[in-house]
């Protein structure tokens, strides 16, 4: 079985001393232990920005793609070969941002991938812009004066786009985030894990203190059930998606269970010469 | 050899009435080509459709017709000129009127009326087709089948009406007619044939080569390979996504190769200029990919329903950095087969994305292809260059590398899933073992990998071809549907025209283009763009020299083969003075 170590890489993370993206690495490596992940059928995709890095530090098969299409390479990967276990990481930016679209499709579409964003709330790796989940008023070099968009909700887009596992957890807060890290795995379908991971370099607003005082905890909640779509939207709004743990998730089906005459067998593995007959059924639609 | 052609309104079942005519001929044994007039809207509009049917291949329509069908003034007015004593069948029912200077009979059948007598407005062109038969005096037996065989599944009141449609309309001209009939047709030729499209044969030859998932996003003229594999995927176990957008369906692709399936996006110039960034992805971190880009006219929007050939400069050199790409250009359906499969190949063993530009006329005009040229079995599966899970654990743990460096520039692979196999795959520059690397040295020896290893695919493959006399006086160049054009046009010029083409117009073949225009004392380079691109890569590879010139077209028409003859009679003469 294999251990923490076994998902590390000789690499050192080279991101700021204190980044969040220490603890999503962290909880990440911890997830794929406690799901007895084998690094060898594991996949991760990494978008661009400061996140995108993370799948230096993981010993697992690692795609690291343009800015914003991890969503559509997890698909291909996962339908190319559907016993790997398929995670995919990425930045607000990465996923908010200039991959929105990928985004809302892949809820609908529902392959089994899971989704992990490190929302810091600003760009890093460019050192220091606005980003979608910017509140207004947040100063950067692009917004001098203040941003003055509304930021986006991607917990409410995910839950109303038809998300079936929807969570949020911080990358303090280890033993959440690994359990619902964990949870978005072994979850049959597409799982969104919005881990919030503070910036310390170019976010002095939004930090590790600011959301200790301001997250509400689901788990210290026994009246929340995360099984309502409308009870998850309520809180969410409510609370202006200050909250972590489980928000909504439902039964299940993957994607590439409900292809036609998509079989079991990964098509990595399938013969693909074409017998006779099959060909001739196929010609015979063209007569 | 005939030429006939039907026209009316977009919506009125043209297309369809086309096809019966087309897949009745084909099935008796002549040789037919289709041509589709149409436009980017769904109701309303001129549209038509010819159909040439022959007694040996034809690859391209002609500016001649010698019966139309007309159901509508309209029809008459933009067609009357293409019939040079020929035979105009025009329903009654919009009181057709023939303009003064045309050369042809006109016939009048009220085909509304005679269509309401059965049932409905619905079977006027299948009276059509019956009449259309009678004119072309072939028999009518075996339109009657093929529409008791069409039809079959929706009940035997569809099928009698569709029967007696044919039949009352073939023995109207038979009865006030017979003394005009006087087209006909050859003895048929035999043969096993299928009536395919280029966008048919692709998703077929997608099939034969192994690819099993098929990433895209609709666009006109490049959807028919994606709803062709959606229909087809499933006997094979494959699939087809319909995506988002053209950024998600390269990069799906993307991973997919990455994982080791053999996957493929089709679209048409505007999803070219999208995917761009990826292609580039593909090639840095050398992940196969095949890319279909079915051409149409251009820049933006264009004219999306138009022939063009303006698309290869950017399939070459449409992303940023230095990358090359390997682009394969087939001249003809069967060539469409053979290079989708063997694009998947190529892709797989080169590990690198597979361009494959063909354009609009030859995607969508179905033509009758021998049944033999389209067996799965001809076009053998080659996987190559990857790390068996053997070969990895006696490697031992972290010791692949998945970029060594090698004499032919590929590295095996090993792919997911195999233990002692794992590395990362980026677009960021890398060092042999896939890790980030910004070294000078590792960038110029990872940067000359990547570009030197296509040259081989010259041994697989000839990239140009030639058919004519051993010592041509004019060789015809052309790509994709304008290659069927000029082997028409050389069959009405003196016999020391040849004809040649591309096969693989990236890595460009130059000794073999060198050798093959050797002979040539004049070259016509013959395209459908305003730039004269493909004769503006023979400049940059050195080939163009004086003996060149440029036939170019960029009006969103097909050549006509007679237009080439046209242009190329007059060149032959000045050699001929000289």
């Amino acid at each position: 079985m294999a251990t923490l170590q076994d998902f590390r890489t000789n690499e050192n993370a080279w991101w700021c001393p204190g980044c969040g993206d220490f603890g999503v690495l962290a909880a990440m490596q911890k997830a794929l232990v406690a799901v007895h992940a084998n690094p060898a059928t594991t996949a991760i995709v990494a978008g661009i920005g400061c996140s995108g890095k993370i799948g230096n530090y993981i010993n697992s098969y690692n795609l690291h793609v343009t800015h914003g299409r991890t969503l559509p390479a997890a698909l291909g990967i996962k339908l190319a070969n559907r016993d790997l276990m398929v995670l995919v990481a990425g930045g607000d930016g990465d996923g908010y941002a200039i991959g929105m679209g990928h985004f809302m499709h892949s809820l609908r579409r529902n392959v089994n991938i899971t989704y992990v964003v490190m929302d810091n709330h600003v760009y890093g790796l460019t050192k220091g812009q606005t980003s979608p989940t910017s509140e207004e008023g947040f100063k950067t070099k692009t917004t001098p004066q203040g941003s003055i968009e509304r930021p986006i909700h991607p917990l409410m887009l995910a839950v109303s786009a038809g998300g079936t596992f929807v969570a949020q957890g911080f990358s303090s807060w280890q033993p959440q985030l690994a359990s619902l890290i964990q949870k978005g795995i072994e979850h049959p379908g597409f799982s969104l894990i919005n881990v919030i991971s503070p910036c310390v370099t170019y976010n002095k607003v939004n930090t590790y203190d600011w959301y200790k005082k301001n997250l509400q905890n689901l788990d210290d909640d026994p009246t929340y059930q995360p099984t309502d779509r409308s009870r998850a939207l309520t809180r969410l709004h409510e609370s202006d998606e200050m909250v972590t743990g489980l928000i909504y998730q439902e039964a299940s089906t993957p994607y590439e269970a409900l292809i036609p005459g998509f079989r079991e067998t990964p098509l990595v593995h399938q013969d693909l010469t074409v017998d006779e007959t099959t060909w001739n059924k196929i010609l015979s639609t063209l007569e | 050899m005939l030429a006939w052609k039907i026209g009316g309104d977009q919506g009125e079942g043209i297309d369809s009435t086309g096809d019966v005519l087309a897949r009745v001929a084909n099935h008796m044994g002549y040789y037919v080509y289709g041509y589709k007039h149409f436009s980017s809207r769904i109701k309303g509009g001129h549209t038509n459709y010819k159909v040439r049917i022959a007694t040996t291949r034809v690859e391209a329509t002609t500016r001649h017709t010698d019966i139309l069908v007309a159901l509508n003034q309209e029809t008459i007015h933009r067609n009357f000129h293409e019939l040079e004593n020929g035979l105009l069948l025009a329903d009654s029912a919009f009181k057709p009127v023939l303009p003064e200077s045309a050369s042809a009979h006109l016939l009048t059948l009220p085909l509304t009326e005679m269509a309401k007598s059965i049932g409905s407005v619905m079977m006027r062109n299948m009276v059509a087709v019956g009449a259309s038969a009678a004119l072309l005096q072939m028999p009518v037996a075996p339109f009657i089948d093929y529409v008791t065989a069409k039809f079959e599944k929706k009940g035997e009141a569809i099928v009698a009406a569709n029967r007696k449609a044919v039949e009352i309309g073939y023995q109207r001209i038979v009865d006030e007619y017979a003394a005009l009939l006087t087209f006909k047709l050859e003895e048929p030729v035999p043969g096993d044939r299928l009536v395919i499209s280029g966008s048919d044969a692709i998703a077929l030859g997608a099939i034969a080569g192994g690819c099993r998932l098929l990433c895209g996003y609709p666009i006109t003229p490049a959807t028919e390979i994606m709803e062709s594999l959606a229909k087809w995927f499933p006997l094979v176990g494959g699939a087809v996504v319909q995506m988002e957008d053209e950024l998600g369906s390269i990069t799906a692709v993307i991973g997919a190769g990455f994982a080791g399936a053999r996957a493929m996006t089709s679209t048409s110039g505007p999803g070219i200029s999208l995917m761009q960034e990826a292609i580039g992805l593909a090639s840095v971190t050398e992940i196969p990919a095949v890319i279909v880009d079915t051409q149409r006219g251009g820049p933006s929007t264009g004219m999306p329903t138009k022939q063009e050939q303006s698309d290869l400069l950017a399939l070459l050199n449409g992303g940023h950095g230095d990358t090359l790409r390997v682009v394969l250009t087939p001249g003809s359906v069967e060539e469409s087969f053979e290079d989708a499969a063997e694009a998947f190949n190529l892709a797989e063993q080169f590990q690198t994305p597979v361009l494959i530009a063909t354009d609009l006329s030859l995607s969508l005009w179905q033509q009758s292809v021998e049944r033999s040229r389209l067996k799965a079995s001809a076009q053998p599966i080659r996987h190559s260059a990857t790390f068996s899970q053997e070969d990895l654990l006696a490697l031992g743990e972290s010791a692949f590398q998945r970029y060594r460096l090698t004499d032919n520039g590929v590295s095996p692979r090993s792919l997911p899933g195999e233990i002692n196999g794992q590395y990362l795959a980026t677009g960021v520059e890398h060092g042999p073992s896939g890790k980030v690397s910004e070294d000078p040295v590792n960038r110029i020896q990872m940067m000359d990998k990547r570009l030197s290893k296509l040259e081989g695919i010259h041994q697989m493959r000839d990239g140009f071809k030639y058919e004519g006399p051993m010592e041509p006086v004019l060789i015809l160049v052309g790509i994709g549907s304008t290659v069927g054009i000029l082997r028409e046009a050389a069959t009405h010029l003196p016999a020391k025209v040849g004809v040649a083409w591309f096969r693989t117009l990236s890595p460009f073949p130059t000794e073999r283009v060198q050798s093959v225009l050797a002979p040539a004392r004049h070259i016509l380079v013959v395209e459908q763009n305003a730039l004269g691109q493909i004769r503006q890569l023979m400049t940059i590879h050195g080939i163009a020299d004086s003996r060149f010139d440029s036939y170019l077209k960029y009006d969103g028409v097909p050549f006509l083969p007679e237009e080439v003859v046209d242009r190329a009679t007059p060149l032959l003469n000045t050699l001929e003075v000289h």
